[in-house]
Protein backbone atom coordinates (compact mmCIF):
# COMPACT_ATOMS: atom_id res chain seq x y z
CA UNK A 1 0.00 0.00 0.00
CA UNK A 2 1.14 3.54 -0.76
CA UNK A 3 4.56 2.36 -1.95
CA UNK A 4 4.78 5.36 -4.22
CA UNK A 5 4.99 7.83 -1.38
CA UNK A 6 8.55 8.96 -0.59
CA UNK A 7 9.93 7.55 2.68
CA UNK A 8 10.49 11.05 4.04
CA UNK A 9 6.73 11.64 3.82
CA UNK A 10 6.03 8.82 6.27
CA UNK A 11 8.37 10.45 8.74
CA UNK A 12 7.20 14.05 8.43
CA UNK A 13 3.43 13.60 8.07
CA UNK A 14 2.96 12.84 11.78
CA UNK A 15 4.76 15.94 12.95
CA UNK A 16 2.57 18.67 11.46
CA UNK A 17 0.11 17.51 8.80
CA UNK A 18 -1.40 14.59 10.71
CA UNK A 19 -0.30 15.58 14.21
CA UNK A 20 -1.96 12.99 16.46
CA UNK A 21 -3.05 15.45 19.15
CA UNK A 22 -3.92 18.67 17.36
CA UNK A 23 -5.26 17.27 14.10
CA UNK A 24 -6.63 13.78 14.65
CA UNK A 25 -7.38 14.40 18.37
CA UNK A 26 -6.08 11.11 19.69
CA UNK A 27 -4.28 10.39 22.94
CA UNK A 28 -6.01 13.16 24.85
CA UNK A 29 -5.62 11.61 28.32
CA UNK A 30 -1.80 11.87 28.66
CA UNK A 31 -1.87 15.18 26.75
CA UNK A 32 -4.00 16.72 29.47
CA UNK A 33 -2.72 14.84 32.48
CA UNK A 34 1.07 14.99 32.49
CA UNK A 35 1.68 18.40 30.89
CA UNK A 36 1.96 20.51 34.03
CA UNK A 37 5.69 20.83 33.28
CA UNK A 38 7.44 21.00 29.91
CA UNK A 39 9.91 18.38 31.15
CA UNK A 40 7.14 15.87 31.89
CA UNK A 41 5.64 16.48 28.46
CA UNK A 42 8.96 15.65 26.75
CA UNK A 43 9.46 12.57 28.95
CA UNK A 44 5.99 11.22 28.29
CA UNK A 45 6.31 12.01 24.57
CA UNK A 46 9.63 10.19 24.20
CA UNK A 47 8.41 7.18 26.20
CA UNK A 48 5.39 6.93 23.90
CA UNK A 49 7.64 7.36 20.83
CA UNK A 50 9.79 4.45 22.00
CA UNK A 51 6.78 2.19 22.46
CA UNK A 52 5.26 3.34 19.17
CA UNK A 53 8.40 2.65 17.09
CA UNK A 54 9.03 -0.75 18.71
CA UNK A 55 5.43 -1.93 18.49
CA UNK A 56 5.11 -0.72 14.88
CA UNK A 57 8.26 -2.67 13.92
CA UNK A 58 7.17 -5.89 15.65
CA UNK A 59 3.59 -5.73 14.40
CA UNK A 60 4.76 -5.03 10.87
CA UNK A 61 7.06 -8.08 11.08
CA UNK A 62 4.28 -10.29 12.42
CA UNK A 63 1.50 -9.01 10.19
CA UNK A 64 1.28 -12.26 8.22
CA UNK A 65 1.49 -14.46 11.33
CA UNK A 66 -1.25 -12.91 13.44
CA UNK A 67 -4.73 -14.22 12.52
CA UNK A 68 -7.15 -11.46 11.66
CA UNK A 69 -9.75 -12.41 14.27
CA UNK A 70 -7.40 -12.02 17.26
CA UNK A 71 -5.34 -9.13 15.95
CA UNK A 72 -6.48 -6.49 18.45
CA UNK A 73 -5.66 -8.56 21.57
CA UNK A 74 -2.32 -9.53 19.98
CA UNK A 75 -1.47 -5.88 19.28
CA UNK A 76 -2.39 -4.92 22.84
CA UNK A 77 -0.14 -7.62 24.31
CA UNK A 78 2.81 -6.54 22.13
CA UNK A 79 2.28 -2.91 23.14
CA UNK A 80 1.91 -3.80 26.84
CA UNK A 81 5.19 -5.71 26.66
CA UNK A 82 7.09 -2.66 25.44
CA UNK A 83 5.35 -0.48 28.01
CA UNK A 84 6.63 -2.78 30.77
CA UNK A 85 10.12 -2.45 29.28
CA UNK A 86 10.05 1.35 29.29
CA UNK A 87 8.69 1.30 32.85
CA UNK A 88 11.75 -0.67 33.96
CA UNK A 89 14.16 1.57 32.05
CA UNK A 90 12.64 4.75 33.41
CA UNK A 91 12.48 3.44 36.99
CA UNK A 92 16.19 2.56 36.76
CA UNK A 93 17.60 5.61 34.99
CA UNK A 94 15.10 8.45 35.54
CA UNK A 95 13.37 7.71 38.88
CA UNK A 96 12.26 11.35 39.27
CA UNK A 97 10.41 11.37 35.96
CA UNK A 98 9.02 7.91 36.74
CA UNK A 99 7.43 9.28 39.91
CA UNK A 100 5.93 12.34 38.27
CA UNK A 101 4.42 10.44 35.34
CA UNK A 102 2.98 7.86 37.74
CA UNK A 103 0.12 5.75 36.50
CA UNK A 104 0.12 7.36 33.06
CA UNK A 105 3.28 5.47 32.17
CA UNK A 106 1.36 2.18 32.47
CA UNK A 107 -1.55 3.72 30.63
CA UNK A 108 0.57 4.16 27.47
CA UNK A 109 -0.77 0.64 26.81
CA UNK A 110 -4.24 1.97 26.08
CA UNK A 111 -3.12 5.13 24.28
CA UNK A 112 -5.25 5.10 21.14
CA UNK A 113 -2.46 6.59 19.01
CA UNK A 114 -0.39 3.41 19.35
CA UNK A 115 -3.20 0.93 18.75
CA UNK A 116 -4.49 3.18 15.97
CA UNK A 117 -1.16 3.23 14.12
CA UNK A 118 -0.83 -0.54 14.56
CA UNK A 119 -4.25 -1.12 13.06
CA UNK A 120 -4.18 1.53 10.34
CA UNK A 121 -0.54 1.51 9.31
CA UNK A 122 1.83 -1.13 10.70
CA UNK A 123 -0.42 -4.08 9.92
CA UNK A 124 -0.50 -3.06 6.25
CA UNK A 125 2.98 -1.67 5.49
CA UNK A 126 6.57 -2.89 5.48
CA UNK A 127 8.98 -2.63 8.40
CA UNK A 128 10.93 0.45 7.31
CA UNK A 129 7.82 2.48 6.56
CA UNK A 130 6.19 1.39 9.81
CA UNK A 131 9.23 2.38 11.84
CA UNK A 132 9.38 5.81 10.17
CA UNK A 133 5.65 6.27 10.64
CA UNK A 134 5.97 5.41 14.34
CA UNK A 135 8.90 7.78 14.76
CA UNK A 136 7.08 10.64 13.01
CA UNK A 137 3.84 10.17 14.93
CA UNK A 138 5.79 9.86 18.19
CA UNK A 139 7.72 13.05 17.53
CA UNK A 140 4.48 14.85 16.62
CA UNK A 141 3.00 13.67 19.91
CA UNK A 142 6.13 14.81 21.79
CA UNK A 143 5.97 18.22 20.12
CA UNK A 144 2.32 18.61 21.11
CA UNK A 145 3.01 17.59 24.70
CA UNK A 146 6.00 19.92 24.90
CA UNK A 147 3.92 22.83 23.61
CA UNK A 148 1.14 22.13 26.13
CA UNK A 149 3.66 21.67 28.95
CA UNK A 150 5.56 24.84 28.09
CA UNK A 151 2.41 27.01 27.98
CA UNK A 152 1.05 25.57 31.24
CA UNK A 153 4.39 25.79 33.04
CA UNK A 154 5.13 29.36 31.95
CA UNK A 155 1.67 30.72 32.79
CA UNK A 156 0.85 28.40 35.67
CA UNK A 157 4.06 28.46 37.66
CA UNK A 158 6.07 31.23 36.04
CA UNK A 159 8.96 28.94 35.22
CA UNK A 160 10.37 27.28 32.14
CA UNK A 161 12.30 24.04 32.51
CA UNK A 162 12.52 24.85 36.22
CA UNK A 163 14.06 28.31 35.68
CA UNK A 164 12.08 31.26 37.03
CA UNK A 165 11.04 33.89 34.52
CA UNK A 166 11.25 37.39 36.00
CA UNK A 167 7.98 38.87 37.17
CA UNK A 168 5.82 35.98 36.06
CA UNK A 169 7.01 33.73 38.88
CA UNK A 170 5.89 36.23 41.53
CA UNK A 171 2.18 35.83 40.81
CA UNK A 172 1.61 32.79 38.57
CA UNK A 173 -1.90 31.87 37.43
CA UNK A 174 -2.11 28.62 39.36
CA UNK A 175 -5.28 27.58 37.55
CA UNK A 176 -3.20 26.64 34.51
CA UNK A 177 -1.42 23.79 36.26
CA UNK A 178 -4.70 22.51 37.70
CA UNK A 179 -6.95 20.10 35.79
CA UNK A 180 -9.24 22.84 34.47
CA UNK A 181 -6.23 24.62 32.94
CA UNK A 182 -5.39 21.51 30.93
CA UNK A 183 -8.72 21.49 29.12
CA UNK A 184 -8.55 25.26 28.65
CA UNK A 185 -5.02 25.29 27.23
CA UNK A 186 -5.72 22.47 24.78
CA UNK A 187 -8.93 24.18 23.62
CA UNK A 188 -7.14 27.48 23.02
CA UNK A 189 -4.18 25.84 21.23
CA UNK A 190 -6.50 23.96 18.86
CA UNK A 191 -8.45 27.15 18.20
CA UNK A 192 -5.22 29.04 17.42
CA UNK A 193 -4.10 26.26 15.07
CA UNK A 194 -7.49 26.39 13.35
CA UNK A 195 -7.09 30.13 12.90
CA UNK A 196 -3.53 29.93 11.55
CA UNK A 197 -4.15 26.97 9.27
CA UNK A 198 -7.44 28.56 8.26
CA UNK A 199 -8.93 25.11 8.07
CA UNK A 200 -12.53 24.33 8.65
CA UNK A 201 -12.78 23.12 12.23
CA UNK A 202 -13.54 19.41 12.58
CA UNK A 203 -17.17 18.98 13.55
CA UNK A 204 -16.43 16.52 16.34
CA UNK A 205 -13.85 14.16 17.75
CA UNK A 206 -12.88 12.11 14.74
CA UNK A 207 -12.99 8.34 14.79
CA UNK A 208 -10.28 7.97 12.18
CA UNK A 209 -7.32 5.99 13.37
CA UNK A 210 -9.20 4.79 16.44
CA UNK A 211 -9.17 0.99 16.47
CA UNK A 212 -12.75 0.89 17.63
CA UNK A 213 -13.92 3.02 14.71
CA UNK A 214 -15.23 0.06 12.73
CA UNK A 215 -17.33 -1.17 15.65
CA UNK A 216 -18.41 2.35 16.42
CA UNK A 217 -19.60 3.01 12.91
CA UNK A 218 -21.39 -0.31 12.77
CA UNK A 219 -23.21 0.45 15.98
CA UNK A 220 -24.22 3.94 14.90
CA UNK A 221 -25.47 2.50 11.62
CA UNK A 222 -27.49 -0.05 13.59
CA UNK A 223 -28.86 2.69 15.77
CA UNK A 224 -29.80 4.75 12.75
CA UNK A 225 -31.68 1.82 11.28
CA UNK A 226 -33.43 1.28 14.66
CA UNK A 227 -34.47 4.90 14.70
CA UNK A 228 -35.94 4.73 11.23
CA UNK A 229 -37.84 1.58 12.19
CA UNK A 230 -39.20 3.30 15.25
CA UNK A 231 -40.10 6.31 13.17
CA UNK A 232 -41.87 4.06 10.68
CA UNK A 233 -43.92 2.54 13.51
CA UNK A 234 -45.03 5.95 14.69
CA UNK B 1 -17.87 1.71 57.07
CA UNK B 2 -16.84 5.33 57.44
CA UNK B 3 -13.73 4.63 55.40
CA UNK B 4 -15.77 2.98 52.64
CA UNK B 5 -18.00 6.03 52.31
CA UNK B 6 -14.93 8.25 52.20
CA UNK B 7 -13.47 6.14 49.39
CA UNK B 8 -16.76 6.23 47.50
CA UNK B 9 -17.12 10.01 47.73
CA UNK B 10 -13.43 10.55 47.07
CA UNK B 11 -13.45 8.39 43.93
CA UNK B 12 -16.71 9.68 42.48
CA UNK B 13 -16.66 13.40 43.24
CA UNK B 14 -13.44 14.77 44.70
CA UNK B 15 -10.95 12.96 42.49
CA UNK B 16 -13.36 12.64 39.60
CA UNK B 17 -11.84 10.27 37.10
CA UNK B 18 -12.51 12.42 34.05
CA UNK B 19 -12.40 15.97 35.31
CA UNK B 20 -9.47 15.82 37.67
CA UNK B 21 -7.52 12.70 36.73
CA UNK B 22 -7.94 12.85 32.95
CA UNK B 23 -8.76 9.23 32.28
CA UNK B 24 -11.26 8.21 29.65
CA UNK B 25 -11.24 11.59 27.90
CA UNK B 26 -11.92 10.06 24.47
CA UNK B 27 -15.10 8.38 25.68
CA UNK B 28 -16.03 11.50 27.63
CA UNK B 29 -15.82 13.75 24.56
CA UNK B 30 -17.09 11.14 22.13
CA UNK B 31 -20.28 9.99 23.83
CA UNK B 32 -21.45 13.08 25.66
CA UNK B 33 -23.29 14.50 22.67
CA UNK B 34 -26.62 13.03 23.69
CA UNK B 35 -27.96 12.43 27.17
CA UNK B 36 -29.21 8.96 26.27
CA UNK B 37 -25.82 7.78 24.99
CA UNK B 38 -24.00 9.25 27.96
CA UNK B 39 -26.17 7.34 30.45
CA UNK B 40 -25.65 4.08 28.52
CA UNK B 41 -21.90 4.57 28.29
CA UNK B 42 -21.65 5.52 31.96
CA UNK B 43 -23.55 2.45 33.14
CA UNK B 44 -21.50 0.19 30.87
CA UNK B 45 -18.32 1.63 32.43
CA UNK B 46 -19.64 1.03 35.98
CA UNK B 47 -20.45 -2.57 35.00
CA UNK B 48 -17.09 -3.32 33.37
CA UNK B 49 -15.07 -1.53 36.04
CA UNK B 50 -16.71 -3.45 38.88
CA UNK B 51 -16.26 -6.84 37.27
CA UNK B 52 -12.76 -5.98 36.01
CA UNK B 53 -11.81 -5.36 39.64
CA UNK B 54 -13.26 -8.74 40.62
CA UNK B 55 -11.13 -10.50 37.99
CA UNK B 56 -7.92 -8.49 38.32
CA UNK B 57 -7.77 -8.82 42.11
CA UNK B 58 -7.05 -12.60 42.13
CA UNK B 59 -4.70 -12.15 39.15
CA UNK B 60 -2.63 -9.69 41.14
CA UNK B 61 -2.47 -12.04 44.15
CA UNK B 62 -1.26 -14.77 41.80
CA UNK B 63 1.39 -12.49 40.27
CA UNK B 64 2.50 -11.46 43.76
CA UNK B 65 2.98 -15.09 44.73
CA UNK B 66 5.28 -15.85 41.82
CA UNK B 67 7.04 -12.50 42.34
CA UNK B 68 6.09 -11.10 38.96
CA UNK B 69 4.05 -8.00 39.80
CA UNK B 70 5.89 -6.13 37.06
CA UNK B 71 3.72 -8.06 34.60
CA UNK B 72 0.58 -6.44 35.97
CA UNK B 73 0.02 -4.11 32.99
CA UNK B 74 0.16 -6.99 30.49
CA UNK B 75 -1.88 -9.34 32.66
CA UNK B 76 -4.57 -6.78 33.54
CA UNK B 77 -5.21 -5.59 30.00
CA UNK B 78 -5.48 -9.18 28.78
CA UNK B 79 -7.87 -10.17 31.54
CA UNK B 80 -9.99 -7.06 30.99
CA UNK B 81 -10.15 -7.61 27.22
CA UNK B 82 -11.08 -11.25 27.76
CA UNK B 83 -13.74 -10.34 30.31
CA UNK B 84 -15.32 -7.70 28.07
CA UNK B 85 -15.47 -10.14 25.18
CA UNK B 86 -17.08 -12.87 27.31
CA UNK B 87 -19.46 -10.43 28.98
CA UNK B 88 -20.61 -9.19 25.60
CA UNK B 89 -21.33 -12.72 24.39
CA UNK B 90 -23.07 -13.73 27.62
CA UNK B 91 -25.26 -10.65 27.76
CA UNK B 92 -26.19 -10.98 24.11
CA UNK B 93 -27.23 -14.58 24.69
CA UNK B 94 -29.01 -14.35 28.05
CA UNK B 95 -30.15 -10.77 28.68
CA UNK B 96 -31.06 -9.25 25.30
CA UNK B 97 -32.66 -6.06 26.73
CA UNK B 98 -29.45 -5.23 28.63
CA UNK B 99 -27.43 -5.93 25.47
CA UNK B 100 -29.59 -3.52 23.56
CA UNK B 101 -28.95 -0.83 26.17
CA UNK B 102 -25.23 -1.35 26.86
CA UNK B 103 -23.97 -3.71 24.15
CA UNK B 104 -22.70 -1.18 21.66
CA UNK B 105 -20.54 0.50 24.26
CA UNK B 106 -18.84 -2.63 25.57
CA UNK B 107 -16.14 -3.11 22.89
CA UNK B 108 -15.12 0.54 23.19
CA UNK B 109 -14.47 0.11 26.90
CA UNK B 110 -11.56 -2.33 26.50
CA UNK B 111 -9.34 0.52 25.40
CA UNK B 112 -10.81 3.02 27.86
CA UNK B 113 -7.93 3.97 30.09
CA UNK B 114 -10.22 4.62 33.06
CA UNK B 115 -10.85 0.87 33.46
CA UNK B 116 -7.17 -0.12 33.41
CA UNK B 117 -6.41 2.97 35.48
CA UNK B 118 -8.88 1.99 38.21
CA UNK B 119 -7.51 -1.57 38.33
CA UNK B 120 -3.92 -0.33 38.67
CA UNK B 121 -4.88 2.33 41.24
CA UNK B 122 -6.51 -0.37 43.37
CA UNK B 123 -3.39 -2.51 43.55
CA UNK B 124 -1.05 0.48 43.89
CA UNK B 125 -2.95 1.64 46.98
CA UNK B 126 -3.04 -1.94 48.26
CA UNK B 127 -6.78 -1.89 48.82
CA UNK B 128 -8.57 -4.99 50.10
CA UNK B 129 -11.11 -6.60 47.78
CA UNK B 130 -14.03 -4.76 49.41
CA UNK B 131 -12.26 -1.40 49.23
CA UNK B 132 -11.24 -2.04 45.61
CA UNK B 133 -14.85 -2.74 44.70
CA UNK B 134 -16.08 0.43 46.42
CA UNK B 135 -13.35 2.44 44.70
CA UNK B 136 -14.25 0.99 41.28
CA UNK B 137 -17.98 1.59 41.70
CA UNK B 138 -17.23 5.13 42.88
CA UNK B 139 -14.93 5.78 39.93
CA UNK B 140 -17.56 4.45 37.52
CA UNK B 141 -20.29 6.56 39.08
CA UNK B 142 -18.03 9.61 38.91
CA UNK B 143 -17.49 8.91 35.21
CA UNK B 144 -21.26 8.66 34.66
CA UNK B 145 -21.87 11.86 36.61
CA UNK B 146 -19.29 13.80 34.57
CA UNK B 147 -20.69 12.41 31.32
CA UNK B 148 -24.32 13.23 32.13
CA UNK B 149 -23.51 16.72 33.41
CA UNK B 150 -21.42 17.44 30.36
CA UNK B 151 -24.10 16.15 27.99
CA UNK B 152 -26.36 18.84 29.47
CA UNK B 153 -23.73 21.51 28.95
CA UNK B 154 -23.15 20.44 25.35
CA UNK B 155 -26.84 20.58 24.61
CA UNK B 156 -26.71 24.31 25.38
CA UNK B 157 -23.45 24.68 23.51
CA UNK B 158 -25.04 23.41 20.29
CA UNK B 159 -27.47 26.30 20.11
CA UNK B 160 -25.14 29.07 21.21
CA UNK B 161 -23.32 31.55 19.03
CA UNK B 162 -19.63 30.62 19.06
CA UNK B 163 -16.77 32.43 17.21
CA UNK B 164 -15.87 30.60 14.01
CA UNK B 165 -12.41 29.42 15.12
CA UNK B 166 -13.76 28.00 18.38
CA UNK B 167 -16.54 25.96 16.79
CA UNK B 168 -16.47 22.24 17.47
CA UNK B 169 -13.66 20.80 19.56
CA UNK B 170 -12.12 23.99 21.03
CA UNK B 171 -15.45 25.18 22.43
CA UNK B 172 -16.14 21.72 23.85
CA UNK B 173 -12.76 21.67 25.58
CA UNK B 174 -13.20 25.14 27.06
CA UNK B 175 -16.65 24.09 28.33
CA UNK B 176 -15.05 21.00 29.86
CA UNK B 177 -12.56 23.30 31.59
CA UNK B 178 -15.41 25.21 33.22
CA UNK B 179 -17.15 22.00 34.35
CA UNK B 180 -13.81 20.80 35.72
CA UNK B 181 -13.44 24.11 37.55
CA UNK B 182 -16.74 23.52 39.32
CA UNK B 183 -15.51 20.12 40.55
CA UNK B 184 -12.48 21.82 42.08
CA UNK B 185 -14.86 23.22 44.64
CA UNK B 186 -15.06 19.77 46.23
CA UNK B 187 -11.32 19.63 46.84
CA UNK B 188 -10.33 19.10 50.45
CA UNK B 189 -13.70 17.84 51.72
CA UNK B 190 -12.36 14.46 52.79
Amino acid sequence: MNDKRPLSYELTKGIIKENPVFVTLLGMCPTLAVTTLAKNGIGMGLATTFVLVCSNIVISLLKRVIPDSVRLPSFIVIIAGFVTLIEFLMKGYLPELYDSLGIFLSLITVNCIILGRAEVFASKNNVLRSALDGLGMGLGFTLALFLMGAVREIIGSGCFWGIKIGDLSAKPMLIFIMPAGGFFTLGIIIAVINKIANRKPPAEISCEGCPSAALCKKSTAEKASCNTEEAAKI
Amino acid sequence: MKEMIMILIGASIINNVVLSQFMGICAFLGTSKQLKNSVGMGLAVVFVMTFATLVTYPVYILLDKIDATYLKTVAFILVIALFVQLAEMAIKRFIPPLYKALGVYLPLITTNCAVLGAAITNVDRQYTLAKSLVNSVGTGLGFTLALVLFAGVRYRLESSDIPETFKGVPATLVAAAIVSLSFMGFAGIV
